[in-house]
This record gives C-alpha cells, structure tokens and sequence, in this order.
C-alpha cells in the first residue's frame, strides 16, 4: 500500500505550466528513483512538494498519512515526515550549522520553548551528531559556519544529507544530490543514505545521471521528460538509460557524467 | 519621605517584559527649564562654581540654538514639560545587598544574570537620574582604574575631572549637547592608567521610569596611553502614556597606543526621544571601536564620532538599528580624519518592520594633510515589509591626497529561498524569520559578550512576535 501518493500533478511557475500530471505511489522501505533531463521539471517537482511558494499548483493531489499535503505550509510538512535535499541548498549568513539543526531538531519533535521534556538535550545531540558525520566523512568544524555560507559543492551536498540523518523523515526527496560531486563523495553520501534505508523510509531520489544508482539501488525508476512520465519500471530503466540516455524522448543528453578532465 | 507620584504604565511594557516596578523618589525638582531650576541642580550636588556656571552658560547657548530640522521630526517635544533632576534615594549603596529591593527587583526582571553580577567590575546602576549603586571592585582601585558615577568624579577627582570634561564635546557642540551640560546628572567615569589593561567588561544598567522625566548622564571616559578598557551600557525601558526624553553625552580621550571599546544595547519604550551625542578623540595608533545597538525608542538619533588625532589612529563604528511601528532610528557614524595615516570603518545593519524607520546618517571628513587616509562604510538594510522604510544620507568631505574611501550599501527583504528553506526542515515560518533577522546582524552580536547576544537575540524575538501574518 502506498503511504505517500502523488495523484496527477500539475504545477506552475511563472504562469508557464512545468508539471503536466505527474502520478506517483511510494511506500514506506521502498527506493524510487526519478532521471530526467535538465529542465524537464525534476526541481519543480521536489519544490511543489515540499511547498515552494513560488510553484503554484494546478491541479492534483499528494497524500500522506492521510492528509494532503498541499495545503500544509513547508515546515507542517516536514514536521508531518517530509524532507527535502535541495539540489542547490540555501546560504542563510549568522546563523551557525549547529543552530540550525538543533532548531530543525527541536521544532521536529514539537518542542515550542515551553515543554521542556520535547528540547533535545546537547548530550542527545552531540552523541546524534557524532555517528553521522563520521559516515559523511566530515568533522566538527563545520557546525558552527553560518549555514552553506563558502560549503564546497560537496559540503553543501554532504550537509543535506546529515540534515536527513539527523531530522529521521519518513519520505526523503533527494534532488540531484549527486550532481557535482567527485566519486567518494558520491560513495559517503549513498553509504549514508543507505544506513537510513529500511522499513521506515520512503525515498525519491532524483538525478539525471545513472551513476549513483549503482550506489543506492532503486526498486524502481521513473523517467520525466517535459513534466510528465514517460516511463516507469524497476532498475531495469536505469540500465536502458546508461546506453541511449535521453534520445528516444529526443533530449540529446546522456544519462552519464561528463568525466571531468 | 516624599510620596510616591503615580505613574501610569502603558499596559503593553507589562505584557511585553511583564514587570513594572512603583518607585519612591527622595527629590524631584519642578517641571520646565530655566536658569532658577538649573541653580538648584548644581546647589543639590553641591558642585563647586564652576560648574554651575558652565551649566548656567549651556543653557543660554540650548536657548539660542535652534532645533535640528535635518534629521528626524522633533517638533513634538516640549522642554517645559519634562522634570529635570529626580533622584530615587538619598544616599548611594555600598554593595548590592545595599540595594533598594525595588530596583534589585528590576534587574532580576531584566534578567541580568547571577553570574555576570558577579563579574561586574563595579556596577553603577543608574536608577532615575542619578547614580544610587557603585561598587568598585578592589582589583580595580589597585591598578589605579576610577571607576565611578560622574557626580562623584567630580567631588572626588576634581582635577582630573576639570581637565577633560566638555573638551571632546563642548556645550556649544549642537542643541542637546548644551542642554546635557546645563542639566546633566549621572553617567560613568572612567579613567584608566597608563598601560593598565581591564580585562573584563565594565558594565553599568540604567533605566528611566518616571513620567516625563529626562535623562541627561553624562559620561567620561580616558584612556591613559598604552591602556585598555570595554565599556558596556545596556538598559531597557517601561512605556509611559507620555514622551520622555533621553538625551546623554558621551565623551572619550583614547591616548596614544590605547584601546577602547564602548558597546551599547538601547531599548528605550517607544515614547522616548532618544538623543546622544558620543564622541571619541584618538591619539597615535590608538584604537576607539563605538558597537552601538538601538532597538527601541520613538526617535532615536545618534551618531557615534571618532576624531582621528594622530597618524596611526583607528576608528570603528558598529550599529544596529531596529525600527517597529511608530520608530524612527536615525543613526550612524562620523569619522573626522584629522591626521594622515588614519583608518576608520562605519559598518551599520538596520532592521525596519511595520511600517518603521530607519536612516543611516554618516559623515566621512578627511582634512587636508590627512594623506594616506582609508575608510570604508557599509550599511546593510533588511525590510520586513512594505510599509517600512531605509534611507541612506552618506557624506563625504575628502581635502587630502592618497586616500583610499570604499562605501557599500544594501537594500533587501527576508529571502523567500532562506525562508523556505528554514522551514522545509520544520521550522515555523515566525521563528525561521526571527533566526534570519538574528542571523542578518550577527557580525554585531558576534561581538557581544555572551550575556548580551542572548539578550539581544531574545529582543528581536520579542520585536518580532506578531509580526508575522
Ligand atoms: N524559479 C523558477 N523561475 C523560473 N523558471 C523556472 C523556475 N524553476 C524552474 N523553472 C523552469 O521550469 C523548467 C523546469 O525546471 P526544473 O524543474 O528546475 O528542471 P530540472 O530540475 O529537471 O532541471 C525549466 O524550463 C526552468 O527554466
Ligand atoms: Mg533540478
């Protein structure tokens, strides 16, 4: 049964429609992958969402626990178990990594400055925080930067998905997290990723390329070209990607990385 | 005993820092202003003439200088309707203990912290106009620091005293620096040896809290060469049903090589009139850093000086600005590069919500002679809203050769891509906003000691509530 379910999607930014009815069904334990070309909507897709304001729906549904979803402001969303690895994280100046996430933390477990029982000790965190930036291969020093303020490419990356870790959602969007990162970091983060993986988590990882898959295995693959599927199956697509790329939806892309020189 | 006037608090300061404390004053002199209630101030402090006529002669020179009219509207404040002199207990306390319970009860509302107080240096509270708390810690008097209330300076230190008083800013300087001098009371003295280092911060609280009443502390502060000291003022105020006016002076002799930092965290309810004349005057490679934080008052204008003295001086202006609904915050910076090889930087951050105001207002002289100068200003300006407002009145006066000037100035809104993105991790849209702003001027909290940031962070908290539709 599906516990999160995208039912005909359709969005818009700028008056210019993106997603053209996009369907979806996730269940909890399950990988599903989504690989399109630039352009094709993918961003569209993770940001409607997640509840960007600045994509405005048009039509369809998303269920989750038996709430749709849309209508909830950004943060119910992820208090209700949503989380979203953006594809170009955010720079906010002042405010420190280790602020950030306690705060995130913190509103998550519905801790409002008044029960104190629900506010994560600095034990809990500390402890929560270690483990996990030792699979991301990062250390302390980057918790108390201001959030994503001069982050590598591959810290921003690597810093989403210790937000992910550390926040337990119940369906993860990864957006292109992948793009950009040299081959190991590719391999901590999928080793993060791969730790979270089990019966309570649902994952949509969208990317334009195969390699990552070969990392974190799909259950299955959905391809979207112009706002809408054109295909779906199991990890077989993903295979049929890596030889033809986007050719048959007549995008000349590959589905690989240009190797860097 | 007097009685106890009755004071009409606004019921928005009760629910806003949940604390109104009913005071009991031993003296207050009678409304308005004129040469018979000056008298009284200075035979009341039992000051010696010259004083009195130096305060004597200020008031002539208030009477003749007309208002201000460049900056923000002061029309509305009416000089005869303000007390003068209030005094809230006839003799000064010894240590805290000493302390009227009413006004340790303050504090404790303030939530000044058990720690810190015990960090304090010497605490020189300032309750009403004049100074009812000091304690100078024994470290202190060793090493030859004075550090006391300005009335007493000049009782106990009346040489040093006559040396430097109104010599950074005399009483013909601009209208509410002569009115200060006709009828100051209270303030700090600070004087620190040469070559002697304070360590840790000295602090001092005040407030006002009588109906009508002014403020006009005045403050000194010298800095023997080589020495270094922090000085910190912080007060917050209740909301009366009518204007009140804060106007202080603040004056500081940094000698060569010195150092001196004065930071300010101003909370004034939002009926004051806030305005304060400060200036620094820095001699050979000496350093005056002004970290200036203003987030009450109706109208507050202030802009912290430094006169650049010497080659190698260095000087420093921080500020932040907070303007809600019905505020005006006019500040910003003058540099006045005297000496060549001077160095000066005016970094301002304001906030403006609900239709509020802010104005950066700096000045930029750099005299002829003064080669090799370099300064550099940068204002940062967040809105919160439509209504609200940010202007910028840079000045520069640039008469010397070599001179490197750089000037920075932004505009911008709470990102919604910051927004969404706090909030795509559970954060409510009102603390994600209130963590942007916090995060907006964080170069200046950064530079607080740690009692005071928090302070200021739950501040813009308190400012920001209901700010959010
Ligand atoms: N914020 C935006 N403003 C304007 N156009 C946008 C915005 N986001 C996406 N688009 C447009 O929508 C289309 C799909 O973009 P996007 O969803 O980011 O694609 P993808 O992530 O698959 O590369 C593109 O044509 C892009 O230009
Ligand atoms: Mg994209």
């Amino acid at each position: 049964m599906a516990d999160f379910e995208i039912k005909d999607l359709r969005a818009s930014v700028e008056g210019r429609q993106i997603l053209k009815g996009v369907s979806l069904s996730i269940a909890k334990g399950e990988v599903h992958a989504v690989m399109g070309p630039n352009g094709s909507g993918k961003s569209t897709l993770s940001h409607t969402l997640m509840g960007h304001p600045g994509y405005a729906v048009d039509g369809g549904e998303v269920l989750f626990k038996g709430q749709n979803v849309l209508a909830l402001e950004p943060d119910a969303r992820a208090r209700l178990g949503m989380f979203l690895a953006f594809q170009y994280p955010v720079v906010v100046p002042g405010i420190s990594m280790a602020n950030f996430l306690r705060t995130a933390l913190n509103s998550k477990r519905g801790y409002d400055g008044k029960d104190k029982s629900k506010q994560v000790t600095p034990k809990e965190f500390r402890s929560m925080l270690k483990g996990e930036l030792e699979v991301l291969h990062m250390d302390d020093s980057f918790l108390p930067r201001y959030i994503n303020d001069g982050f590598s490419g591959g810290e921003k990356k690597r810093a989403e998905i210790l937000q992910m870790a550390m926040l337990k959602p119940e369906i993860a969007i990864l957006d292109e997290t992948d793009s950009g990162l040299d081959i190991d970091s590719i391999k901590f983060v999928a080793e993060a990723v791969n730790r979270m993986r089990g019966p309570e988590l649902g994952i949509l990882i969208i990317t334009h390329y195969t390699r990552v898959l070969e990392f974190i295995k799909p259950d299955f693959v959905h391809v979207l070209v112009d706002g809408k599927f054109v295909l779906s199956g199991g990890p077989e697509v993903a295979d049929r990607l890596e030889k033809t790329g986007y050719s048959e939806w007549g995008k000349e892309e590959t589905a690989q990385p240009q190797e860097v020189a | 005993m007097a009685t106890v006037p009755k004071v009409e608090v606004g019921t928005d300061y009760k629910e806003k820092y949940g604390f109104f404390v009913p005071e009991e004053y031993v003296f207050k002199a009678k409304r308005g202003l004129n040469p018979d209630i000056v008298k009284e101030i200075s035979w009341m402090k039992q000051e010696p003439e010259w004083m009195t006529k130096m305060r004597l002669r200020s008031l002539e020179i208030f009477r003749k200088k007309p208002m201000p009219t460049w900056g923000a509207d002061l029309s509305v404040i009416d000089f005869e309707n303000i007390f003068y002199y209030l005094k809230a207990s006839d003799k000064q306390s010894k240590t805290w203990e000493d302390l009227p319970p009413d006004i340790k009860a303050t504090y404790d509302r303030l939530g000044v912290p058990e720690a810190e107080r015990k960090f304090l240096a010497g605490v020189s509270a300032q309750y009403e106009s004049e100074v009812v708390y000091h304690s100078l810690q024994e470290e202190l008097t060793k090493k030859g620091v004075i550090f006391t209330d300005t009335d007493s300076a000049l009782r106990d230190h009346p040489d040093l005293f006559k040396e430097y008083f109104g010599t950074v800013i005399p009483p013909a300087d601009n209208k509410f620096s002569a009115l200060n001098t006709a009828v100051w009371s209270g303030g700090s003295f600070i004087y620190v040896p040469k070559g002697v280092r304070v360590d840790i911060p000295l602090q001092a609280y005040f407030r006002i809290n009588a109906e009508n009443m002014g403020q006009f502390e005045r403050t000194l502060i010298i800095c023997d060469e080589g020495s270094f000291v922090h000085y910190i003022e912080g007060c917050t105020a209740p909301i009366y049903t009518t204007d009140s006016l804060h106007s202080a002076v603040v004056e500081i002799i940094v000698k060569k090589n010195a150092r001196c930092r004065y930071t300010t965290i101003q909370n004034w309810s939002t009926n004051v009139f806030n305005l304060v004349t400060k200036r620094a005057m820095a001699y050979g490679d000496a350093t005056m850093e002004w970290v200036d934080g203003n987030l009450g008052s109706q109208i507050t204008m202030k802009y912290p000086s430094v006169y650049l003295m010497e080659p190698g001086a260095k000087g420093d202006v921080l500020s932040v600005a907070f303007a809600g609904k019905g505020q005006h915050q006019d500040a910003g910076g003058k540099m006045i590069h005297v000496a060549p090889n001077t160095t000066s930087t005016i970094t301002s951050k304001s906030i403006s919500k609900g239709g509020g105001r802010t104005s950066y207002r700096g000045h930029i002289k750099i005299y002829p002679g003064a080669n090799n100068c370099k300064s550099f200003v940068k204002c940062d300006a967040l809105l919160l809203d439509d209504e609200s407002r940010s202007d910028t009145y840079p000045y520069n006066d640039v008469d010397a050769e070599n001179v490197t000037l750089g000037h920075e100035a932004t505009v911008s809104k709470v990102s919604d891509e910051q927004l969404f993105y706090l909030m795509s991790r559970g954060i409510a849209r009102a603390e994600a906003e209130t963590m942007i702003v916090n995060g907006f001027i964080e170069p200046f909290t950064k530079e607080l000691p740690l009692e005071y940031a928090v302070e200021l962070n739950r501040l813009i908290q308190l400012e920001m509530e209901g700010s959010v539709g």
